[in-house]
């Protein structure tokens, strides 16, 4: 029951579900982004008749196979963890999720079964177009297998397109089409995959690199970064443009994740960005959450108002008028406003289950027509539901580092990778890049950077969204199931246990096919 | 029909060729695949991932119930 509710069942649960999700997503953005590499270098084969071009497809093909095999179903074990450790919430959203899911289960299974299958027993069985196009299928499934797990996802960040039904407390669609078109799906969707093109344009380039450091496979190498770099240079600059439209767009939807990913406490106009800082803490507080101020911080004054509204006269709310809100000149409802209406919602719901109860048909209709069928009330007050489970208005802040530093590592190095891309470019086409040893090796190690910031994209995302597990509707600790902590425990360390194997398997297998190189690739 | 089974023939031997003719590093990941999804399905699933709603209630009716209840518990703070 909620009021034994043991918080560390909470932080266990959060933690494993944290676990499986960072090591799924090792798997997934190289697998969105490597399918459409290959997909062009093939087609290069095709126009060109040039056999060095097939075993350089091949070569990478072989990677991107070995990461298929290994990352497939490691996004399964999220599903069981929404079925045992995250009950209540399953429940909740269950109508909504089961759309987008049932898609992708169905897109992915078709893409796995015959056009994975196409690319890699085809070679010399079926024609070298249909062969081109299954891989060319491969990359758009798997790209668009993406989009419903994101639509899914984005739903938690901004509910939309459905109504609750007291009757099964549930949510049920409405609109498909809302939820499809979410517009922190839409963001979420391009924003992740143009990232994922950017990392398997980075792993392309990196490990080109590291060929030419070892002066092995020079034309494969340079022709391989040639394309991971344009195709890189593209996806980053895109990266860029799709992630200002998410900044906007949770600066509308989560706005209080908008403001502690900036470390944002006092709103103004002319509001600056951080371009980067170091946080410390401070002698003051929001409640009992210390605040945190910057101990070196380089600004771009104006930007973040520019950013939000299009002009640096804009006013961009902080942490403190979020929580406690400024109804005189703004309208910035406070939490404790919030929580007041998610209280009122919850004692209709209350009123409504003892209708239920004792079976009151004329108490159940009334309770339906007067609330969950008015839109105020589902508009004002129903909306603010999880509000009524925080004990305090400071709970509605998320942990500002975690979402300062995640953010700005992410912007950081997507900055860095544009930077190496237009440096490859550069290098590849005046052919001077094999003697620049110093910048294979920035290449090189600019892999497990590709990684971290596509990882911190995501900490900040779910890290940014606490306390809630579906936007200002249900907080984690209303999600959780009623299970023993030392349960999940005991799961985290297995999955741990088991992800690590697999990413051993992973890297100790592509590290083989890497040294054996393009030339003597087994078919 | 009669014209399906070439193609269903077909099809049938272009799977089994290839999982015949498959490279040595193609035949390691697949033992992974079938050890990972025997941990995930035949132990984790089993033994350790019940569906808690599903296992601890008869119908949807009861689970409702459960999960209104969950949702309206008040014993926060806030009263």
């Amino acid at each position: 029951m909620i009021e034994h509710l043991d918080m560390s069942l909470v932080d266990w649960s959060r933690a494993q579900f944290a676990l499986t999700a960072i090591y799924h997503w090792i798997f997934v953005p190289l697998t969105l982004g490597l399918s459409f590499l290959i997909a062009i270098m093939e087609t290069i084969y095709v126009r060109t008749g040039n056999e060095e071009w097939k075993k350089l497809t091949r070569f990478w093909m072989t990677l991107f196979g070995i990461n298929f095999a290994i990352g497939i179903a490691t996004g399964i074990i999220l599903e069981f963890e929404f079925g045992t450790n995250w009950s209540n919430y399953s429940w909740f959203v269950g109508d909504i999720f089961g759309a987008p899911l049932a898609i992708e289960g169905i897109l992915a299974f078709f893409l796995e079964s015959t056009f994975v299958a196409v690319m890699f027993f085809g070679w010399n069985k079926v024609s070298k177009k249909f062969h081109l196009t299954s891989t060319w299928l491969v990359a758009v499934g798997a790209n668009l297998s993406a989009l419903w797990i994101l639509v899914a996802n984005a739903w938690m960040q901004n509910p939309v397109g459905m109504i609750f039904n007291p009757d099964t407390a549930r949510n049920e669609m409405v609109s498909f089409w809302a939820v499809l078109f979410n517009p922190v799906a839409v963001d979420k969707f391009l924003h992740t995959i143009f990232s994922g093109f950017l990392l398997a344009s980075i792993f392309v380039l990196g490990i080109s690199a590291w060929f030419l450091l070892k002066k092995r496979e020079g034309w494969m190498a340079k022709r391989s970064i040639l394309i991971a770099a344009i195709f890189g240079l593209v996806s980053s600059l895109t990266v860029v443009f799709t992630g200002d439209n998410s900044a906007r767009t949770i600066a509308s939807v989560q706005p209080v994740k908008f403001a502690a990913m900036e470390a944002h406490y006092y709103g103004s106009e002319n509001a600056g960005l951080t371009a980067f800082g170091v946080l410390k803490k401070s002698d003051k507080k929001i409640g009992e959450k210390e605040i945190l101020d910057f101990s070196f911080r380089i600004k771009i004054p104006g930007f973040l108002s520019i950013m939000t509204g299009g002009d640096k006269n804009t006013y961009v709310p902080g942490i403190k008028d979020l929580v406690y809100g400024e109804e005189d000149s703004r309208q910035i409802l406070s939490v404790a406003d919030k929580i007041r209406q998610g209280i009122f919602a919850r004692d209709v719901l209350n009123d409504y289950k003892r209708a239920i109860m004792f079976n009151d048909t004329e108490q159940i209709r009334v309770i339906k027509k007067q609330y969950f069928q008015d839109k105020k009330f589902m508009n004002e007050n129903f909306r603010y539901f999880g509000y009524a489970s925080l004990m305090k208005p400071e709970d509605a802040v998320p942990n500002v580092a975690l979402s300062f530093y995640s953010f700005h590592l992410m912007v950081m190095l997507g900055f860095f990778f544009i930077l190496v891309f237009a440096a490859s470019v550069f290098l590849v086409l005046k052919g001077s890049i094999s003697k620049h040893r110093w910048f294979l090796w920035i290449a090189l190690l600019s892999i497990p950077l590709a990684y971290i910031a596509s990882e911190a994209g995501w900490v900040l995302t779910e890290a940014g969204r606490q306390p809630w597990i579906i936007q200002d509707l249900m907080p984690v600790t209303r999600g959780v199931s009623q299970i023993s902590a030392s349960s999940v425990m005991t799961t985290f360390i297995l999955f741990a246990i088991l992800f690590t194997a697999l990413l051993i398997a992973e890297v100790s297998i592509m590290l083989r096919q890497i040294k054996t190189g393009p030339k003597h690739q087994e078919d | 029909m009669r014209n399906l089974f070439p193609d269903v023939k077909k099809l049938v031997s272009f799977y089994y060729e290839g999982f015949r003719d498959m490279s040595a590093w193609g035949r390691k990941v697949w033992l992974i695949i079938f050890i990972k999804l025997f941990i995930m399905f035949a132990i984790l699933r089993l033994f350790f991932f019940h569906d808690f709603l599903h296992d601890k209630y008869a119908n949807d009716k009861q689970r409702s119930k459960y999960v209104l209840e969950q949702l309206t518990n008040s014993a926060t703070t806030n009263d």
